[in-house]
């Protein structure tokens, strides 16, 4: 009986939790990246216990990889030298953490999985509870297995309709983030579900969780549904063979006589492409209120919008077309694995004729620490999660966050521009 | 007793410490530049039992820890807003910064107002017009890893189950 948080949490305690408990939990993986490890080696080290299950540790290098400076490199030597002390079996560096979890198969519904980034809500999508927590926590959670949460309350986002041809699910959470506001789901579960989500696949549904994180959230979930289950099946080969051995039984729950904070009912049908404008993310207007704005730079990437389908929507829009010379137009596909496909089917070539530069997986320009860095008075317009001033660069720069068709149409023009004109 | 510090809302990780400054983790160090850039006389004349008074959403944007980190290096005793950041919540409590909420006591105390807080009540008191406010008791579980000093320290004596035991 409850919301699907309080659904997971259930599960894992054995019994029924409320929100407003408080828990402690054993946790299925514990993610960190190069920037977060750091601190959690620290805190490890001060603990002076072992860790409990080298398995459930998963530690990426993405933030800034390959090393683009002496720190990073310094970074990328305590980590790799701490896995080869501990043996740890999984250190990845094939993209962005968040994409590799789930596509590696580490994110099964019902499971708890928690990870220093604050965008670890993303594990939401495969109806799995993931949350963002400091290094220190990480540190913890190597040595105990657990961590403690307060069951939170949950805002339940109920979205009907069907979406207009140019229109994506980051139209709709960025509408969903302008309306909640970026302290709107504060300590809350935000549940996304009613129809539209319904229909949607995988790689869409994943960019509500992401961005769920945008409005202050503890978590973003979407129940489990076929949908995961052949996502599961079908394209995580890795997590196949740990399933055959059962070693971590998944549960699709789903809520049970939920009982919410807050519904907020939203038929989707007739939005038009939406942007989150600088400095905000709540700072949100319909694209035609900001259209024809000029452009320094177009950046399609990260855990938000940098998925096969994405770079298949874009190349479809660059097809045998020139972006604009003047503009910086970079793709960063989210991991390996979407890079090898995107290149196989021809998406890479057609996004280079177009003359955008193809970068290797990971965080990429989204951190300013990696390329794509902007100067002052420059504007972007991305397809990432935040728009917070200074992330990509100068504090005097300016980010404008929206799809990667409006990314597309954008690149084009070099001004902000409706994909729905462009959309063959 | 400390004199109160106000702080805006949506006070961010990167208003509390901007990120150059994070090359370091130790506290000290890092609490010489706290609140440089929106409050700079804070880190020169903090004293010790200080208390910062912030606004909603306090300590939002990212998940590093050296935003705590700094304030409590600063030596302030506590932190008492209308509301905080999920994951700036965690982590003060985790390093051992006790944090309070309570938004009429965030309404009626201005900058330099002489303040008691009692951290196991929760009670806020306001020398300086002599009015009370209750904020919500720390559970009991966060004034343990309180008193150990945050939960690294907790766990050097404790197994985690002790925190709900």
């Amino acid at each position: 009986m409850g919301t699907l948080v309080e659904e997971i949490f259930s599960r894992k305690a054995g019994r029924q939790v409320q929100a407003g408990e408080i828990v402690l939990l054993d946790v299925d993986y514990i993610m960190s990246h190069d920037n977060t490890t750091p601190l959690a080696i620290k805190a490890f080290r001060e603990i002076g216990k072992p860790i409990l299950d080298k398995s459930r540790i998963v530690i990426h290098l993405d933030h800034a990889y390959p090393a683009p400076n002496v720190l990073a490199a310094e970074n990328h030597k305590k980590i790799i030298e701490f896995v080869k002390e501990q043996e740890l079996p999984n250190l990845l560096h094939q993209g962005v953490c968040h994409q590799v979890m789930i596509e590696e198969g580490f994110i099964t519904p019902g499971a708890i999985v928690i990870g220093a980034d604050s965008h670890s809500n993303t594990y939401g999508a495969m109806g799995a509870f993931g949350a963002g927590l400091g290094s220190t926590e990480i540190g913890v959670a190597w040595v105990t297995g657990k961590c403690w949460f307060k069951v939170p309350e949950t805002i339940r986002v109920e979205l009907s309709g069907q979406t207009q041809a140019g229109v994506y699910a980051k139209d709709v959470m960025i509408h969903i983030a302008g309306l909640l506001g970026m302290d709107g789901g504060t300590y809350r579960s935000v549940e996304f579900g009613g129809e539209y989500i319904a229909n949607l696949p995988m790689h869409e549904r994943i960019v509500f969780p992401n961005m769920s994180t945008e409005i202050g959230a503890k978590c973003g979930l979407i129940a489990a549904d076929e949908v995961t289950i052949n996502y599961l099946e079908n394209e995580t080969p890795a997590r196949r063979r740990v399933l055959s051995e059962s070693k971590d039984p998944f549960e699709a729950l789903h809520p049970i006589n939920p009982r919410y904070e807050r519904i907020l009912e939203i038929d989707v049908s007739a939005l038009t492409p939406q942007v989150a404008c600088h400095p905000d993310v709540d700072n949100v207007k319909p694209l035609t209120e900001v259209e024809g704005l000029d452009v320094h730079e177009v950046y399609i990437g990260t855990c938000t919008n940098a998925r096969y389908e994405d770079l298949e929507i874009v190349a479809n829009m660059l097809k045998d077309k020139k972006v604009n010379p003047l503009v910086r137009v970079i793709v960063t596909p989210a991991s390996d694995r979407i890079y090898k496909k995107a290149l196989k089917n021809g998406l890479i070539e057609i996004l280079m004729d177009a003359g955008c530069t193809v970068t290797g997986s990971g965080c990429g320009a989204c951190i300013g620490r990696h390329g794509g860095i902007l100067a002052p008075g420059e504007r972007a317009l991305t397809t990432m999660n935040r728009n917070f001033i200074g992330r990509m660069g100068s504090p005097l720069s300016e980010i404008y966050l929206a799809s990667p068709a409006t990314a597309a149409a954008t690149a084009l023009t070099g001004k902000i521009t409706d994909p729905r004109g462009i959309l063959v | 007793m400390g004199k109160a510090w106000t702080f805006g809302e949506n006070m961010n990780t990167d208003e509390i410490i901007p990120g150059r400054y994070n090359i370091t983790i130790d506290p000290v160090e890092l609490a010489k530049n706290v609140f440089c850039e929106v409050k700079p006389e804070y880190a020169k004349t903090v004293k010790p039992g200080d208390v910062i008074v912030g606004g909603q959403n306090f300590g939002c944007g990212s998940s590093r820890e050296h935003a705590p980190i700094a304030i409590k290096g600063s030596q302030a005793k506590c932190i008492i807003a209308p509301s905080f950041a999920r994951i700036f919540f965690r982590n003060a409590i985790n390093i051992g910064l006790p944090i309070l909420e309570c938004p009429e006591a965030v309404a009626d105390i201005t900058e330099g107002d002489d303040v008691d807080v009692n951290l196991s009540t929760g009670e806020i008191f306001n020398r300086a017009n002599g009015h009370r406010y209750q904020a919500r008791a720390l559970p009991d579980f966060v004034l343990k890893i309180a008193e150990a000093g945050g939960i690294v320290n907790f766990l050097k004596t404790h197994d985690i189950q002790d925190l709900l035991n």
